[in-house]
């Protein structure tokens, strides 16, 4: 026993502080197109080595390699291309809205824009996204009324969901958009509870969940691993490790040792792990999860690997807790710029085609604004009083209905 | 001085004349079977609530008779449990999770609290989570800690959940078939101390059967018993003892013990409460006493005094008397010095009646 060390507590830490220069020399990426496709009906074991590897498709001369190629069409691309581009604008919009006063608190999801619109694209509006706070991407591409979630940010008297909820806490049904929890993980074991109920009355849709790399801690995506392997239920968990959760990167999660998508295994879920910013790749896992959920092979736990260049939300500042100029060294670099290369390297974008769709969607999001603006901002109007008391049950009982009358509305 | 011991006719509905003896297991077994042969958006599941039957009984036979997808097992996590009901209601099924024990429902607790309970406020009425959440609690069974909980306060506390808790048979089916019709998350404590007999707090007696029971007499069809309507379980004049679960019993058994003419409110449904039946009886004896089996620390034994003092002062003669389980947890060996039987219940009706302490 003499020989043996004392004990030490292991506390990770990433690498880069701020002040350090930015270094991923420890992420290596595979080439694009090197990464196996196994056929969508495979057994989960089959695909477990997707677990530790990357799928990507996008070369750096944005060319489009290997099997996992969608082989989308041009007018597929570009509507992607636009989607993401409209969902940064509207991004940077909402978030100078914010700094003005205009509201209390935005959150971007700036270099993950391929995530949310790449699936949105795959998925039917019938089949219902519980998603997390930074996936305002799949109401933007599935044609979301942009005036529709002002509202809900500026909590105004057109608020869909009645000033009851943090600005970005949407929710819509008719676009198959679970209303959003600010409880982290809780989503992620409903959607397989929605999977198995459209799988219990023979139903043709799919769930689909977001979670990100620091809520894969919550027990709750334990549970819905469990329960979406138990019950096959078709599902696709996607997990989004942009690698900070506020100020804790992902080594703190439990992903110092492992990859996120690995976590799948033990449970035998197939699991893959794809460039998030590869817009094409991204389709592909989601097109390839969607085809095992509708044959009844049940779920899939695919991890998109991606960077937060946004804040947390406008209360976070990174600069804090991490080189400021980290977003520029990511070495899988920007989903539009990529899409966009891409694009150019078919023949079918330019520069000018480029400036042009930025220039419609600044121009879309302010047409929105105007029309959400003149309803009001944060205080400037909102919804009547006495919807505080609506909705908590489907009728008020007698506690609700005195309450009200003490408020006077 | 009566016991009102037939059914509230005119708080129910029932379609069918049949009647049967049932225990309040058989009772919760029959809605089950009456509402999973109704509805097919109705299925059960929890911890060894399919092939076996859950280990109260309680949804014996029911995979047999519709099968392994309406009712089955599930994986010991009543986090991912409740969740996954939340994912059935919203899709639009009207799953009844049993969680087995309340002792065990506190992982559970985030997704009840702030998903089930939230949800429909939150998305502005668009989503809706119509669930039940069956759970057996209390004490007098030996259970010790883990298997005696009464939580039920944990809950009432909580924005957009119901709160009901039987107390017979008879209740037991309608409040479930009630519960699985409406519309928001309902959970349903019941006193599992009294599945097989209306335990009157004397332990030290032999046990009584539910058998030959009015409220045992249960219809086989289609009943409810409706949410936030109280029970008035023994008509008096001298006190009112508000009361669920197993010690709407107990007070019973304290009016007959002592002689004092009491009048038992049986609560049923604690959100919302029939607050117009609690203050009709108060103000007509102007004396209550308060009983559960929960510890006394914000129990829902402290709402029930405030309702009474706001709406009730200017009638009232005596103090407000609670009665509860002590703030320890529940022990094993000191079972009986803990649960607060007829003796602790007579003592605070003496108490009322003499007007203070």
């Amino acid at each position: 026993m003499k020989n043996t060390v004392s004990l030490s507590l292991h506390v990770p830490a990433p690498k880069c502080r701020p002040g350090d220069a930015a270094d991923f020399s420890s992420v290596t990426l595979e080439e694009a197109g090197a990464a196996p496709r196994p056929e969508p009906n495979v057994p989960a074991k089959d695909t477990h080595e997707l677990a530790y590897r990357l799928i990507r498709v996008l070369d750096d001369q944005g060319q489009a390699q290997g099997p996992w190629n969608p082989r989308l069409d041009i007018d597929t691309l570009k509507r992607g291309l636009k989607a993401m581009i409209l969902t940064r604008v509207f991004d940077e919009r909402m978030y100078r809205a914010q700094r003005q006063g205009k509201t209390s608190f935005y959150m971007k999801c700036t270099g993950e824009e391929a995530i949310a619109c790449a699936q949105a694209m795959v998925l039917s509006r019938e089949d219902m996204c519980f998603p997390t706070y930074r996936q305002q991407g799949l109401l933007i591409t599935r044609g979301y009324p942009l005036a529709m979630m002002m509202n809900q940010i500026y909590s105004n008297a057109a608020d869909p969901i009645k000033g009851r909820q943090l600005p970005i806490m949407y929710s819509s049904k008719e676009f198959g958009f679970f209303t959003i929890s600010g409880n982290l993980g809780t989503q992620y074991p409903q959607a397989v509870g929605w999977a198995m109920a459209s799988a219990y009355k023979g139903d043709d849709k799919i769930a689909a969940a977001w979670i990100g790399d620091g809520a894969t801690a919550e027990g709750d995506f334990h549970n819905a691993l469990t329960f979406a392997a138990v019950y096959r239920a078709p599902v696709i968990l996607n997990l989004v490790n942009n690698q900070w959760a506020i100020s804790s990167f992902m080594g703190i999660a439990g992903g110092e040792e492992t990859t996120f998508a690995a976590k799948g295994i033990a449970y035998g879920l197939p699991t893959l792990r794809v460039d998030g910013n590869d817009f094409l790749a991204v389709h592909a896992a989601t097109q390839w999860a969607y085809e095992r959920a509708r044959s009844n092979l049940g779920a899939t736990l695919i991890e998109f690997y991606t960077y937060r260049a946004a804040q947390h939300s406008t209360s976070d500042d990174p600069a804090r807790y991490r080189p400021a100029d980290e977003w520029e060294h990511w070495p899988l670099g920007d989903p539009i710029k990529r899409l966009a290369l891409h694009l150019t390297a078919l023949g079918h974008w330019s520069e000018a085609e480029h400036a042009e769709a930025e220039k419609e969607a600044i121009e879309q999001v302010k047409a929105a604004a105007k029309e959400s603006e003149a309803i009001g901002t944060l205080g400037q109007s909102t919804p009547s009083t006495k919807e505080m008391f609506e909705d908590v049950f489907k009728e008020p009982d007698w506690r609700l209905r005195e309450q009200r009358q003490e408020v006077g509305v | 001085m009566t016991d009102v011991m037939t059914k509230p006719a005119a708080q129910a509905s029932a379609t069918s004349g049949q009647t049967a003896g049932m225990n309040m297991i058989q009772a919760l077994n029959s809605g089950l079977d009456v509402m999973m042969e109704r509805d097919p958006r109705v299925l059960t599941f929890g911890e060894d609530v399919g092939y076996f039957g859950g280990v109260f009984r309680v949804s014996d036979g029911l995979q047999k008779k519709y099968g392994l997808t309406r009712c089955f097992d599930a994986p010991i996590a009543e986090g991912g449990l409740a969740a996954a009901a939340i994912g059935m209601g919203v899709y639009g099924l009207r799953p009844v999770l049993e969680i087995q024990f309340a002792d065990y429902i506190y992982p559970a607790y985030d997704q009840l609290v702030s998903e089930a309970a939230k949800i429909r406020y939150r998305s502005g009425g668009e989503f809706t989570v119509p669930i039940v959440v069956r759970s057996p609690y209390g004490g007098g069974i030996f259970g010790g800690q883990t298997h005696s909980q009464s939580p039920e306060s944990l809950f009432t506390h909580i924005a957009g959940l119901k709160t009901v808790i039987p107390s017979n048979p008879y209740d037991a089916k309608g409040l479930l078939i009630a519960a699985i019709e409406d519309d928001d998350p309902v959970v349903i404590f019941e006193p599992k101390r009294i599945y097989n007999g209306p335990f009157d707090g004397h332990h030290e007696r032999a046990v009584t059967p539910w058998t030959g029971h009015p409220l045992a007499e249960v219809p086989t069809g289609h009943y409810t018993v409706p949410l936030g309507k109280a029970r008035i379980a023994r008509e008096g004049s001298d006190c009112t003892i508000l009361a669920y679960g197993t010690m709407v019993w107990v007070a019973i058994a304290a009016a007959e013990d002592t002689g004092i003419d009491a009048e038992v409110i049986d609560l049923r449904s604690l959100v919302p409460v029939d607050i117009e039946t609690i203050e009709a009886s108060v103000k007509k004896t102007g004396r209550c006493v308060i009983a559960h089996e929960a510890p006394r620390t914000s129990g829902f034994g402290a709402e029930l005094s405030a309702l009474v003092q706001e709406r009730c002062f200017y009638h009232l003669e005596a103090p407000i008397e609670r009665v509860t389980g002590w703030d320890t947890p529940y022990p094993h060996a000191h079972e009986w010095d803990y649960f607060p039987g007829p003796a602790r219940v007579g003592e605070a009706l003496k108490r009322a009646m003499t007007g203070g302490r």
